[in-house]
């Protein structure tokens, strides 16, 4: 569960061929320990959706080395056979819409990613409700999606991203539907998961009201990443 | 694992069983459609069955008496009675003809039979009311579908019977009412002529020098006579003696008497290759349309349900979801369309046979063939709401 968090090293993302190529990431370098949530801003089309896709494999990286825990995942071409596993195993996705699966009441929402994984039903609802209870959302454990509210729906998006205790989770603009209470209450509970669960967690987000809770921030500006470590920005 | 197919049906049920109801009227006329050409065939056996023959002698060189018209001379039977192997032979005549009943017209399958007991050749086997006819002019026997009642009377041409027995299923093979009335009474329906054409015929006669010479004054009125009566049957029914096989007793009647002799099983494919097969060739087309049909609405359904689910199939792409459980999820989906809609199919199709005008046979083993089909048609259906599934991009599930 632990090993060594996300190591990026000279990422480079390019779309496209000749005259029309955009290169979205110029050469990114970036770490993030287990037990950290690191902060990811930058302006609009800089590439941030593009570094999350290429560390959650679901694009391929044209050059650069990724490593995940103490798993070499991308050294200029995949060195893991099955993405998909690599996906539901080792990475833990939350996204700016809850994105429920909405024929599946909010347990089997969470337990799905431990049934995929060939957990028995009984034992994967188990884990599903210890999460739920975790994320202080047990007592809707038997509504549909379509019952909850965005916030509600937004914990249970977190309790599927965590379920399987991967060891890194990438949030692409998780409180962005949320009001500033509820935003903050997300991001304690992603503080709360990193520290017990030692989890690397990469926050994608434009909210000004979440940024300074960040202890270490990545800027990304015309496809490169810099570090930004910021006084008096430690989330109690 | 849950069954994500199930849970999804479960979920939008109201739009699984509104497709599935319609899906499934459409299987229902499929599954009639393959009824009625069951009901034709087997109103061809039946109508052989209900004859009780082991032989059809009809006129040389003709596919008769119900692919085409045979006629024979009403004695030739005697003949017959002296053949090999023969232990009955009786004249029939088999004439389509609108019957009067009160004001209207019933279309029907006028048989001639000689009167005699029940069993033998041309005669109903049994009936439902009634008796047998008895005399030898105008008394019916006839079909319950007909609708004529016991002691009404009915109109053949000029002349009017009087109903004395019911029979059931004995049909034509196009399903209408067979009428038995004695073979007398139809030879003369056959030829009836009205006044009108009699008295040209006889002025045709007399002008005509070969038959009124001056020489023979008789010869005229035999004329006359020979031409008002009707002496020709359409085929001669004959029934065997056990243990004879049919075709060593019909050999020997083709070639010494120079007739044309079916077998039950020869007169059987003339009426399925002959007689129905247009029919039954229109309705092979109907069912390929219906199949053609049924196959690209449930294609366009699945479709559509598969496309209004296009964000959660990236995001279970995006959390590991094998390609393989989400085709096998819209798979089951289709199937369970075709399910529902055989059910449904299978209900409405047995409800709805009895109003129908002909004889409908639905089959057991058509059903299961059927059943099959459906899901054939819909498993092969899904493949295009599975192709666009996998072709869906994980990454779309993360956004710009
Ligand atoms: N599939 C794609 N094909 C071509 N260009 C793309 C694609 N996705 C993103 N881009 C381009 O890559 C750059 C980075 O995009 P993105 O990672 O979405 O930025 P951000 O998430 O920071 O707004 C943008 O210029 C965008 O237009
Ligand atoms: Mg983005």
């Amino acid at each position: 569960m632990s090993g060594k968090g996300i190591h990026i090293e000279g990422l480079k993302k390019r779309y496209g061929e000749g005259d029309t190529a955009v290169h979205a990431l110029k050469g990114v370098d970036m770490q993030v320990a287990p037990g950290e949530v690191v902060g990811l801003i930058g302006p609009s089309g800089s590439g941030k959706s593009t570094l999350l896709k290429c560390l959650g494999a679901v694009i391929d990286p044209t050059a650069g080395r990724m490593v995940l825990g103490d798993e070499v995942i991308f050294d200029n071409d995949w060195k893991v056979h099955d993405l998909q596993a690599l996906r539901r195993d080792k990475i833990g996705f939350v996204f700016q819409a809850p994105y429920l699966i909405p024929f599946l009441d909010v347990t089997d929402n969470v337990a799905l990613l431990p049934m995929l994984a060939g957990i028995p039903n009984s034992k994967a609802r188990a884990k599903a409700l210890e999460l739920l209870t975790a994320l202080d959302i047990q007592h809707r454990a038997r509504a549909m999606p379509s019952q909850l509210s965005g916030g509600e729906q937004q914990r249970v998006a977190i309790a599927r991203g965590l379920v399987n205790r991967p060891p890194v989770i990438l949030a692409d603009e998780p409180t962005a539907p949320l009001d500033s209470e509820r935003a903050m209450a997300v991001i304690r509970i992603l503080n709360d998961m990193a520290r017990q669960f030692e989890t690397a967690i990469i926050v994608v987000t434009h909210d000004e009201k979440i940024i300074p809770t960040f202890k270490r921030i990545y800027h990304i500006r015309d496809g490169v990443a810099h570090e930004e470590t910021g006084e008096g920005r430690g989330f109690e | 694992m849950i069954s994500l197919a199930g849970r999804d049906i479960l979920h939008s049920w109201g739009k699984f069983v509104f497709t599935g109801v319609g899906l499934g009227l459409l299987i229902g006329v499929t599954l009639s459609m393959a009824g009625i050409y069951r009901g034709m065939v087997d109103d061809a056996q039946v109508m052989l069955d209900n004859t009780v023959a082991d032989l059809w002698v009809v006129q040389q060189d003709t596919q008769g008496p119900y692919a085409e018209s045979s006629s024979l001379y009403d004695d030739l039977y005697r003949s017959l009675l002296n053949m090999p192997g023969v232990e009955y032979a009786a004249n029939v005549t088999y004439l389509i003809m609108q019957v009067g009943h009160g004001e209207q017209d019933v279309s029907a399958m006028v048989v001639g039979v000689t009167a005699g007991t029940p069993g033998t050749p041309g005669q109903p086997q049994y009936l439902v009311a009634g008796r047998h006819i008895t005399r030898s002019h105008y008394e019916v026997v006839a079909d319950i579908s007909s609708g004529f009642k016991l002691g009404e009377r009915i109109r053949i041409r000029r002349n009017f019977y009087t109903v004395v027995g019911l029979s059931k299923r004995t049909v034509s093979y196009n399903g209408d009412p067979m009428v038995f009335i004695p073979l007398k009474d139809a030879q003369e329906a056959q030829f009836l002529k009205d006044n009108d054409a009699l008295v040209q015929q006889r002025r045709r006669n007399a002008e005509n020098p070969d038959f009124n010479r001056p020489g023979i004054p008789d010869l005229i009125a035999v004329v006359n006579a020979s031409q008002s009566t009707n002496t020709y049957v359409n085929a001669i029914l004959v029934k065997l003696k056990p243990g004879t096989l049919p075709e060593d007793a019909a050999e020997p009647i083709r070639r010494w008497m120079r007739l044309q002799v079916y077998t039950r099983i020869q007169m059987e494919s003339i009426l399925i290759d002959k007689v129905i097969d247009k029919s039954a060739r229109q309705i092979a087309l109907f069912l390929v349309i219906l199949s053609i049909v049924s196959a690209a609405i449930v294609a366009f359904i699945i479709y559509t349900l598969t496309l209004g689910k296009i964000r959660e199939i990236a995001v279970l792409k995006l959390i590991g979801t094998k390609n393989r459980t989400i085709a096998g999820m819209i798979m089951q989906q289709s199937l369970a369309l075709g399910v529902i809609g055989f059910v449904v199919g299978k209900i409405t199709a047995t409800f709805w046979v009895p109003i129908f005008p002909k004889y409908v046979l639905l089959e057991p083993l058509d059903s299961v063939a059927g059943f099959f089909a459906v899901l054939a048609i819909c498993a092969l259906a899904s493949l295009v709401a599975i192709r666009m599934a996998l072709k869906v991009d994980p990454a779309e599930a993360i956004g710009g």
